[in-house]
């Protein structure tokens, strides 16, 4: 296991981009957690603290459909990573919405889960470890394809202590079918209410992998850099030698768990602030410019809440659809259950 | 004739040439072994997994996710019920995603008591299947509706469970399989790895063709006058053996076998109960928030003012498990005695 000390050189225009796509995150998470309390959603739960880590993940997939591609196992702390990919707000706040124009799940689940088939993005459970399982097998399809797509699976400390993680670990490593599997465990050291190190004994989370001879890594996601150059080394590994790389990344949880624990703003490092400072300090962009960004985003989250609310409610009658894949099965659900 | 391991094993070989099967995979499912009732024997997709059902159900839900089309088993349906979370988020996928996702995936799994699995080799699954929404669910009484069922399951682009009666795996039917050759002997010779060493065994599959048995339909397996008998797996056989022994009494049963638990074929069921005007729902799983239970439900609803008799449901004893002494397994499961009285019973309800 590394522990990682290094700070590439990005280029002024892409720590530009990767600033406006973190203050565009914070703002989407802070106006969705307004709505929230505006009564506008039921229940937000969001990435507000792990931008730093999560726009250099979504910068890095190789983005697209089928095997050739990246396949996203995420887990609901994931909206840098999509906002990174070019997903949009609005696309976020009508899931928040409960709006039937919510192309992620019409309505039917909680903002932050995603399903996007264009990208890979497979549907996302509210689960904490399921998505450990199910990531092996896009995986196992990708090695038996070839190419140098691979599998993304991220997750938080919390759900590694569920058997799913171990799975992980033992299915991506099985002697001469090791899987191409970058497995991402964001560690804000906090389950719900439960402090990380109250319940888990292991030195790193990271430390697992070491036995199943996989290479390891624990970086400070708080660091931009540091995040970078992290997952462009995971990346590279897993894409070339078709085998595992297990990443821990430590953050923030800014707005503590969820709407659940009140999403107040909690006393913790925020990557946006350090990163700006170390923009600013190397003459990257002014303090204005940096408002100006701020400004401009906050300005279309406040129009996306706009627009979605002159968008309809699902019908009661939508439970229906899609409970099978053929329409003419579709009926099938009703009879006996209607 | 072929027994129901290998109608299986033939459908699923089927399923490899022609309907784009990938992987056949579980625990022992690949060589030498083949699967502990042979059914995965010498396919050419087969692989073993590590011992552990949860990943061999979310790496079936991922390869259906990459494009696949994954038949994972689950060596005894005792040993499902912990991956009943991912059952569901399999069976939600579609639902949950808008529609943008599907899981054209098949799960198999034996089920049921017979062979004196005591305690862990002895469950139902039925019941706690059915509760999922978004699968279909099926379960053959014969080597030739396995065959055509499979087929189905393989071709569907739902995710499917596929329910072996473990009792009924090793029976043979009565009716040949299309392009299965006439000669038992024949077929074992072709298709049944040897004992010993089978590290250069190769399977012969006979010449097989695309028999379906479309899911949704039940078949009467009896025709009758004055009893319906709604059932499924092996206790098609147990009811048809009752139903023989009351034919003497002048009893004239009408046997269903349901085939299909989700969705079932009501439009069956409802035309028999409107000709005998009286019906038992016949199945081994446990008695409390039983399958039957639920065509019970229907069958009140729907059909109340037809009947003559009170709806009947004969099932499994309400408790935690088979025994393993004979005088416990029969006690649990209803036996050809049990179905005979029921139906009797009920055949003689004054109208």
């Amino acid at each position: 296991m590394q522990k990682s000390t290094l700070r590439p050189r990005l280029e002024p225009g892409l720590q530009l981009r990767i600033h406006e796509l973190m203050v565009k995150t914070r703002c989407l998470e802070e106006r969705m957690i307004k709505m929230n309390r505006d009564g506008e959603g039921y229940f937000w739960i969001g990435a507000p603290g792990e931008e730093a880590f999560g726009i250099p993940l979504g910068l890095q997939v190789k983005k697209g459909q089928g095997p050739d591609f990246d396949y996203l196992h995420l887990h609901y702390r994931s909206s840098p990573l999509i906002m990174a990919m070019g997903g949009t707000m609005l696309d976020s706040i009508r899931q928040m919405g409960m709006r039937a124009t919510d192309r992620y799940s019409a309505g039917r689940n909680f903002t932050n889960h995603y399903a996007i088939p264009e990208w890979n993005v497979v549907p996302m459970a509210p689960t904490i470890e399921t998505q450990y399982l199910i990531a092996p097998g896009t995986a196992w399809v990708q090695k038996r394809h070839g190419g140098d797509g691979i599998t993304i699976v991220n997750g938080g400390d919390a759900g590694s202590a569920e058997g799913d993680f171990a799975s992980c670990l033992i299915w991506s490593t099985r002697p001469g079918k090791e899987l191409p599997v970058l497995i991402i465990v964001v560690n804000n050291k906090f389950g719900i209410s439960t402090p990380y190190d109250t319940q888990h004994g292991e030195r790193n989370i990271a430390d697992r992998g070491i036995a199943h001879g996989m290479p390891t890594k624990v970086i400070n996601g708080n660091d931009v850099f540091e995040s970078w150059a992290a997952i462009e080394e995971a990346m590279r590994y897993v894409r070339t030698e078709r085998r595992p790389f297990l990443l821990e990344a430590h953050v923030s949880r800014l707005n503590g768990h969820s709407s659940s624990s009140g999403a107040n703003r909690i006393d913790e490092p925020d990557c946006i602030a350090t990163f700006e400072k170390q923009l600013v300090d190397e003459g990257i962009c002014s303090p204005g410019e940096i408002r100006v960004t701020w400004e401009r985003f906050r300005d279309e989250a406040n129009a996306c809440v706009k627009q979605q609310r002159t968008e309809p409610f699902p019908q009661a009658s939508d439970i229906w659809n899609n409970a099978f894949h053929n329409d003419s099965d579709n009926a099938i659900a009703k009879a006996g259950g209607d | 004739m072929a027994n129901m391991a290998q109608a299986i094993r033939m459908a699923l070989a089927y399923g490899e040439q022609h309907l784009g099967v990938t992987d056949v995979f579980g625990e022992d499912v690949g060589p030498p072994l083949g699967g502990v009732f042979t059914a995965t024997q010498g396919l050419k997709t087969a692989w073993n997994t590590p011992l552990d059902e949860r990943g061999i159900i979310g790496l079936a839900y991922g390869i259906a996710l990459a494009g696949g089309k994954p038949v994972a088993e689950i060596q005894f349906c005792d040993y499902i019920f912990n991956t009943i979370d991912l059952l569901k988020l399999v069976g939600n996928a579609h639902w949950g995603s808008a529609g943008t996702f599907h899981l054209p995936l098949v799960v198999m799994t034996p089920v049921g008591a017979g062979i004196h699995g005591s305690i862990y080799h002895s469950h139902s699954f039925e019941s706690m299947m059915t509760h999922i929404p978004g699968w279909k669910v099926v379960m053959p009484s014969t080597p030739i509706d396995a065959y055509g069922l499979m087929i189905s399951a393989l071709k569907d682009t739902n995710p499917v469970m596929f329910m072996k009666p473990k009792a009924l795996l090793r029976t043979k039917g009565e009716e040949r399989i299309p392009g299965e050759p006439e000669d038992e002997k024949t077929l074992k010779e072709m298709i049944d790895a040897p004992l010993g060493d089978r590290s250069n065994w190769k399977p012969r599959w006979p010449n097989l063709t695309d028999f379906s048995v479309p899911i949704g339909k039940a078949k009467t397996v009896l025709e009758g006058s004055h009893v319906t008998c709604v059932t499924y797996g092996r206790h098609v056989h147990w009811a048809k053996a009752a139903a023989d022994k009351l034919a003497a009494e002048g009893i004239s049963v009408e046997l269903i076998d349901l085939r299909t638990l989700y969705p079932y074929d009501f439009e069956a069921i409802k035309a028999s109960i409107r000709k005998t005007r009286r019906v038992v729902f016949l199945n081994e799983d446990t008695a409390v928030s039983n399958f039957g239970e639920h065509l019970l439900r229907r069958t009140t609803e729907e059909l109340f003012y037809e009947l003559d008799a009170p709806p009947r449901l004969l099932c499994g004893k309400n408790v935690p498990g088979v025994g393993l002494a004979p005088v416990l397994e029969d006690a649990s499961v209803p036996q050809i005695a049990d179905i005979e009285r029921m139906l009797r019973e009920t055949a003689s309800v004054p109208a």
